[in-house]
């Protein structure tokens, strides 16, 4: 099988470049990440992150024939020849297919990411009828890949101030849990224009959620609280 | 904790919430136009004149050109946000913009009023 | 070569659901903590957990911490120390309801308590009838949790170190842990961290085995680390094989779909289980039904035009339940299996799944060793939580849900004892000097010029000694003829070498240096499975088929050096009940 592989080492390489890549793949090679993997046993300078190989540690985000998509899940039968790999785009690449994702972990910490509660806790667990619980389905399986980040167009222009689809996701997964009680201040901090107004709903991000999640959807339900906080 | 970056001032639901309302007024305007010409076949212009005498007509087309002005400032100003960098540049650019606008606003009032 | 240096109270290495946990509880507590991670935390291996962590919350049936108990301690085939074994399963509670206030999406009864599925080997009134006692997050229950903690510990501001790797422990020269080594991989520099503690916290080592549930990442670091620094590594022979890994590919599909209702069926059709476990059925403990699994194969009526898998028909579930409950099950079986289980049974053959054995630690998560006539005397300066410890709860077979369990019990019982004891010791001890010389000297070994061995090539040939004889069932002949084999691939594994040389994100590197950490698990694993002469929980010798409470009731303890066994005794008193004999253990 045929790969073109974006490649990059800062200590030797003055610029980027496209290496091409042929090799015989076994019978249990099944996803896109044993082909990778393949290449690299022949070739040990080419880099790029791994974990779980199931799609749920979501380290081997890639642009895989021009899409974002995990390795590890891509099966190499639906993929094109060559089959075209760079890193995701717009970070900062460090190497290879790894790039620089401190901005986008920054933004997804800066949405509070967790519980805040005021009111005591009770003894046993805080009750949340399952309806409710329900709200959080499609928020909370994020997997924090960075697929539908890099794949907005609004997050290419503004990294530094626009959230991003994945920060969003989980700033309403927040929002929508009855057991959070500063949903007030949490949508404070989202009202100005670049954190979330920058989400023109071109919905790249649900494109490519390897999750089949849909951060433009939770996008929409934020507005949508904040219309009707304000009537 | 990251120190969020102060990026501007808390208009972003009310530019939001503008553009859709705008967006509302101006398809409203439209589909209203299209059927009051098929209906009233306005010949030539005086007619096109006559037919802008009318006050509701007069009124609803000054809320529509206001409509796409305020509609196109909050969308250019995105785009001025989103590409130009430089704060001088960009302010330039966006009181250029609002002058523009404004006189466009101006020159539609005397084209209905004047 | 210039080595900088950094100060910490604590250094955590590992940043999965054992170290986040501990990491949680220090940095509230306010000391300065730095917790190392290969992966980004949220990428660590708790997050691949699915079914759910074991509490007897009693929130759907009358339940009880001592059926918990029991049921951890039949599981364990009465190898595990039943002290520890009380302290986890009466802190469960206690420890959901904190992960709960802290977010974690729970699924739900009608009354708004938490959701729990019965689990393998979890039962009512000792033994009596399955319990629901697993506590849900759908089957993303690891996900959610690990999740949860990480977004805790951002709002503790905890510093993490993030895409570094650990190389060594530095002891002093009263065998005291005063730091470690570690290696940042972005740059390729190494620095030394000083530290009053040390808490180990990496995870285990499935990855010594060619098929295996876990992530590329699982490579035993710390108990290479341990080991290298002298510590002993405790029942390496005992390793789980998860009856329901996808024929094939080795994802795991959680022992959730038989909690809630799925069967193994053999190629007659047959749900093979009721003749293994009458009353326990499909829900037998991991061991027993991976033997039953193998046995089936082995006689023939396995499924495939190879006869070597079984079948997980989950169908009549309906699609309801599978698209509540097993949602990411469904997702697994469509995209490696591809069969969807609303329709179609998934191919299943048992596969490594978890390391019961680890570092030998206190149920406070001290690293213990034998010293004179004790036999737990404290590493001081050194704890280890979490799967590469070995406390033992789990000793011969872990119960599925109590890993889970396991991390958040003594990630925060370390955590607290860290806490109490760096209160009273506000001095750090000096650094040897050149404490990183051992670790640069292995660095630079993997750039000698000198013809040397491959990485990938090594290691394949590690996982397929590993798996071979090292399985299922194992015999005398299988075990001596495979610690011959490995012994020769340590050695080869001291020559590594890779082609590229350069700093920035090295990968080669790093894999070259998880290959000798899973090398040392490797031998580990062979040599104790060897020296034990009886069949116990995961460890079954055919030529052994008994329990023998009599010579080996007892833990193993393998030691680098020598790569000599020492043994101390199974802890059968616990903290405030009766011990619980050991018995003939039927499912």
């Amino acid at each position: 099988m045929k790969f073109s592989i974006y490649r990059y080492n800062p200590e030797k390489d003055s610029k980027p470049y496209m290496q091409d890549y042929e090799v015989v793949l076994q019978s249990t090679d099944r996803m896109l990440l044993d082909a990778i993997l393949r290449i690299k046993a022949l070739d040990d300078s080419l880099s790029l992150r791994k974990s779980c190989r199931e799609g749920v540690c979501g380290s081997d985000g890639m642009n895989i024939n021009g899409r974002n998509g995990l390795a590890c899940i891509t099966p190499l039968a639906g993929l094109t020849e060559p089959v075209v790999l760079r890193p995701l785009p717009g970070l900062p690449v460090i190497r290879d297919l790894i790039v620089d994702m401190s901005q986008f972990f920054k933004q997804y910490q800066s949405v509070k990411p967790y519980l805040v509660t005021h009111s005591p806790a009770p003894q046993k667990e805080r009750h949340q009828s399952p309806q409710d619980r329900e709200e959080l389905d499609g928020l909370y399986e994020c997997i924090l890949c960075a697929c539908c980040s890099t794949a907005c167009p609004s997050f290419w222009w503004n990294p530094d101030k626009f959230l991003g689809p994945a920060a969003l996701l989980q700033a309403y997964r927040f929002i929508a849990d009855t057991r959070d009680e500063s949903t007030r201040e949490r949508l404070d901090d989202l009202e100005d224009p670049y954190r979330l107004f920058r989400c023109h709903t071109i919905m790249s991000c649900a494109e490519v959620c390897p999750k089949g999640l849909n951060p433009t959807a939770a996008i929409g339900k934020i507005k949508a609280e904040m219309v009707k906080r304000m009537v | 904790m990251v120190k969020r970056i102060v990026v501007g001032a808390h208009y972003g639901l009310r530019d939001w919430l503008v553009q859709r309302i705008t967006a509302l007024i101006m398809a409203l305007y439209t589909l209203l136009a299209v059927l009051v010409v098929l209906i009233k076949h306005p010949q030539g212009a005086s007619a096109w004149r006559g037919l802008l005498q009318v006050p509701v007509v007069r009124i609803a087309t000054f809320v529509f050109v206001l409509s796409l002005c305020w509609h196109a400032w909050v969308g250019i100003r995105d785009i001025l946000m989103d590409y130009v960098k430089p704060v001088g540049w960009r302010l330039f650019g966006e009181v250029a913009v609002i002058l523009v606008l404004l006189s466009e606003v101006l020159w539609a009032a005397e084209i209905l009023w004047g | 070569m210039a080595v900088t240096r950094q100060v910490f109270d604590a250094v955590i290495v590992g940043g999965g659901g054992s170290g986040l946990r501990a990491a949680l509880q220090l940095s509230e507590a306010g000391h300065s903590v730095a917790v190392f991670s290969k992966v980004f935390p949220t990428r660590s291996h708790t997050v691949a957990a699915q079914g759910g962590v074991g509490a007897s919350l009693g929130n759907m049936q009358e339940d009880h911490w001592l059926w918990h108990m029991y049921d951890t301690i039949k599981g364990s085939d009465y190898l595990g120390d039943q002290d520890a074994i009380e302290f986890m399963c009466r802190k469960a509670p206690e420890l959901v309801y904190e992960l709960e206030h802290f977010g974690m999406p729970f699924d739900r009864n009608p009354d708004g308590t938490i959701y729990q599925r019965p689990f393998g080997g979890h039962t009512q009134n000792f033994g009596q009838n399955p319990v629901h006692r697993a506590c849900a997050a759908a089957d993303r229950t690891g996900h959610a949790l690990l999740h949860t903690l990480y977004q805790r510990n951002i709002r503790s501001q905890c510093q993490f170190f993030v895409e570094w790797m650990a190389l060594d422990l530095i002891r002093d020269r009263d065998g005291v842990v005063v730091g470690i080594v570690a290696l940042e991989m972005e740059t390729g520099q190494v620095v030394l961290f000083q530290a009053k503690v040390v808490v180990l916290a990496t995870g285990g080592a499935g990855r010594i085995y060619q098929s295996s549930t876990n992530a590329y990442i699982n490579t035993g670091d710390g108990l290479g680390m341990a080991a290298r620094a002298g510590i002993p590594l405790e029942d390496m022979e005992f390793w789980q094989f998860h009856p329901t890994g996808v024929a094939g590919a080795g994802i795991l599909i959680t022992e959730a779909v038989r909690g809630e209702g799925g069967i193994l069926l053999n190629a007659l059709g047959e749900r093979f289980m009721e003749r293994y476990a009458p009353n326990m059925k499909d829900l037998a403990s991991r061991d027993v039904v991976s033997r039953a699994m193998d046995q089936e194969i082995k006689e023939g009526r396995g499924v495939g035009p190879d006869k070597d898998h079984v079948l997980l028909k989950l169908d009549h579930l309906g699609e309801d339940v599978i698209h509540k409950r097993l949602p990411g099950i469904r997702e697994i079986a469509i995209k490696f299996a591809s069969v969807d289980p609303v329709r179609e049974p998934i191919p299943v053959v048992p596969t490594c799944h978890y390391q019961m054995g680890g570092i030998p630690t206190n149920y406070y998560g001290q690293v213990v060793v034998p010293r004179g006539q004790q036999h737990a005397e404290p590493v001081p300066g050194l704890y280890a939580i979490g799967e590469c410890a070995c406390v033992s709860v789990h000793g011969a077979n872990r119960l599925g849900t109590n890993s889970l369990l396991d991390l958040l019990v003594f990630g925060k019982s370390a955590g607290d004892h860290i806490s109490a004891w760096l209160k009273t010791h506000p001095e750090q001890r000096d650094l040897p000097r050149q404490a990183e010389t051992l670790s640069l000297a292995r660095l630079r070994s993997l750039e000698s010029d000198e013809p040397g061995e491959s990485v990938t090539q090594l290691g394949a040939e590690m996982r397929r000694v590993v798996q071979h004889h090292a399985g299922v069932f194992r015999t005398e002949a299988l075990l001596s003829e495979g610690v011959d084999k490995i012994r020769v691939l340590a050695q080869r594994a001291n020559q590594l070498r890779i082609v590229d040389r350069s700093q920035v994100f090295n990968t080669a590197r790093v894999e070259a240096l998880e290959l000798q950490n899973l090398m040392i698990v490797a031998e580990a694993t062979l040599v104790s499975a060897l020296a034990r002469q009886e069949s116990r929980g995961a460890h079954a010798r055919d030529d052994y088929p008994e329990r023998d409470d009599r010579e080996w009731l007892k833990h193993s303890l393998w030691y680098r050096e020598e790569s000599r066994m020492a043994y101390k005794p199974v802890n059968l008193q616990p903290l405030t009940v009766e011990s619980f004999e050991p018995k003939v253990r039927v499912y």
